[in-house]
């Protein structure tokens, strides 16, 4: 069974539809890129995806249908990193990734040793154990993602879904938080990342979701979801075909 | 995470200790620190009189008062992540106190009535209402600044207002003393009439802390960790409204210890809006006391008011922290 499987969802805010009709699953021990222009509404589905904001048609959780959970039910099994990495206050690095653990906390329960061990793991993965004690606000703009990432990370959920994880990020940062999440899949994590860069998306996903317009016109293997002729139709771009690790990925080439 | 050094939350406690005893002792029959937990818990001769009637009533209003508003501050910034938010700025003791003059003036309900508070509370519970939806999900600094000074202005304008329509003029002169915030012969039924509604807004408060340490993600990131945001944010503004109302309705418009008492132990707490909340409150009372002392020690025969002495305490540095700001503001982001 799928972990999470969205049937058929609309997205309205006020009178507009931003997501028309879309149909995704996401399977345990997965990493599905989503990738799509500006605006196409990738994020707004995502939200719903996350149990956020409300949708018509359905999305279930394990066969049930998330809206039927109770919110923590919810957030210890869905674990949602927002794009912006956004930390309002000078808190310590480690008191943010705690965040993470909040689902499984009792009202009146301090941090258990369960906490603590996926707060540490947390860090380590991210690379972020050095700056633990620091305050999140002086932290540069790769160090907050990564942080970000291990707030997310800590939850320990079974559904990961990341929006632009790596936007912000050095090649290198890129790098090992792709590797995080290809990780974490082979886990036996289901994880949904939405994504700019194609050629990552592509190297990594074991699936590409194409969303154009609030609806998904593509679905599948990354070098087949994103055909030259896709990416024409879609973004406007013109792409180039380069084989890395033994793997077809596109490399935008010029705007159409 | 690791706590370290004192806990910041004793030392408040024993400070608040030894300005209770203080504000037992000062006043215009001076009395020894000595004389006057003697005559609190002996209550015995014209100390006992003085300590226990006129002077306990006075120093349990300024601690009520002082936590319900440095609560508040916590609370509101907690809410809306953002360190300059303050009921005063939202104009939640204005609408309070213009609620509960229109009250007053028109002589629907003595002083004493519990009609002044809930007048106050729904008052309060107007323009924070407000406050919160303008401000809206993302919560932009100025945005939040500009409808709050919007809101204060018009609740000025409303118990101006008030007070021109007054049918007596000794009511408007009333009124416009006890806008100013004071804690002058307050006696037992003003405690037994506000202190109720304080120690309500104290529990609801207190409740949303973890929701308050979740924020600091953002909205969607603490809704994805099981937080009901909308209902966080409905609490805060009740809790908020029916404090500072309630606080209004016997003290006037005290302002700024909301933003002064967090202001003050966010550094000790770790930034961390959780753990702020405890130490905000027990900032607040201790400010609100020492305040209340301030007042009754001045030269003049007539006691300064207790909204003067927190406003010129609280304006400068509300102004420090404004300018630490301002990079923020002039790029009107949050």
């Amino acid at each position: 069974m799928s972990a999470l499987a969205a049937k058929n969802v609309t997205v309205r805010l006020g009178a507009r539809e931003i997501v028309r009709d879309a149909s995704l699953t996401l399977n345990a021990g997965e990493l599905v890129a989503l990738v799509g222009p500006n605006g196409a509404g990738k994020t707004t589905l995502m939200r719903a995806l996350a149990g956020l904001i409300p949708a018509d048609g359905a999305i279930a959780l394990d066969g049930h249908p998330l809206s039927s959970l109770k919110a923590r039910e919810r957030a210890r099994a869905i674990a949602y990193l927002p794009q912006g990495h956004v930390f309002h206050w000078p808190m310590s690095v480690a008191a943010i990734v705690m965040l993470g653990r909040a689902p499984h906390a009792d009202t009146f329960s301090s941090t258990t040793p369960d906490d603590r061990a996926a707060v540490a793991r947390a860090l380590a993965m991210t690379e972020t154990e050095a700056f633990a004690d620091r305050a999140v606000t002086t932290l540069s703009g790769g160090e907050r993602a990564r942080v970000a990432l291990a707030r997310a990370l800590a939850t320990q959920a079974p559904v990961l879904l990341a929006d632009e994880p790596t936007a912000a990020l050095d090649p290198r940062h890129q790098l090992t938080v792709m590797e995080l999440l290809r990780q974490a899949a082979r886990g036996g994590g289901a994880v949904l990342a939405i994504m700019h860069d194609l050629t990552l998306a592509a190297r990594f996903a074991d699936r590409v979701a194409v969303v154009d317009h609030g609806a998904i016109v593509a679905d599948g293997d990354p070098a087949a979801a994103m055909s030259h002729e896709r990416l024409a139709a879609v973004f406007g771009i013109e792409s180039a075909t380069v084989e890395i690790d033994n793997k077809r990925v596109p490399i935008a080439g010029r705007a159409i | 995470m690791k706590r370290r050094g004192f806990p910041i939350e004793l030392a408040l406690a024993a400070l608040i200790v030894v300005l209770a005893i203080l504000s037992l002792a000062v006043g215009p029959a001076g009395l020894s620190p000595r004389a006057a937990i003697a005559g609190l818990f002996s209550g015995d001769g014209p100390a006992g009189i003085i300590v226990r009637d006129i002077r306990l009533p006075r120093t349990l209003l300024a601690a009520l008062i002082g936590a319900t508003l440095g609560l508040s501050g916590a609370a509101l910034q907690g809410l809306l992540r953002n360190p300059l938010a303050e009921p005063a700025l939202f104009g939640a003791p204005q609408a309070a106190a213009a609620a509960a003059a229109l009250v007053i003036a028109f002589g629907f309900a003595p002083v004493t009535s519990f009609a002044v508070p809930v007048a106050a509370i729904l008052g309060a519970t107007l323009s924070i209402a407000a406050l919160v939806a303008v401000a809206g999900r993302r919560a932009s600094l100025t945005v939040t600044l500009l409808a709050g000074l919007a809101l204060a202005s018009f609740a000025g304008a409303a118990t101006a207002l008030i007070l021109n329509l007054a049918p007596n003029p000794f009511i408007a002169l009333e009124i416009a003393f006890w806008l100013l915030g004071s804690l002058e012969d307050r006696s037992r039924d003003h405690l037994v009439i506000a202190a109720p509604f304080m120690l309500a807004s104290w529990i609801v408060l207190a409740t949303q802390a973890r929701a308050f340490r979740a924020l600091t993600l953002g909205e969607d990131a603490a809704a994805s960790l099981g937080i009901d945001v909308a209902r966080t944010r409905m609490l805060v503004v009740i809790g908020v409204a029916v404090g500072v109302g309630a606080a209004v309705a016997v003290a006037g418009a005290v302002g700024f210890v909301g933003l002064v008492a967090p202001h003050l132990v966010r550094r000790a707490s770790g930034s961390d809006p959780a753990r702020l909340v405890l130490p905000s409150a027990l900032a607040g009372a201790a400010l609100v006391l020492a305040a209340d002392i301030a007042v009754r020690l001045g030269p003049s025969a007539v006691e300064i008011k207790l909204g003067v002495v927190t406003a010129l305490i609280g304006v400068p540095i509300f102004l420090s922290m404004i300018f630490r700001e301002r990079r923020l503001l002039e790029e009107g982001a949050s």
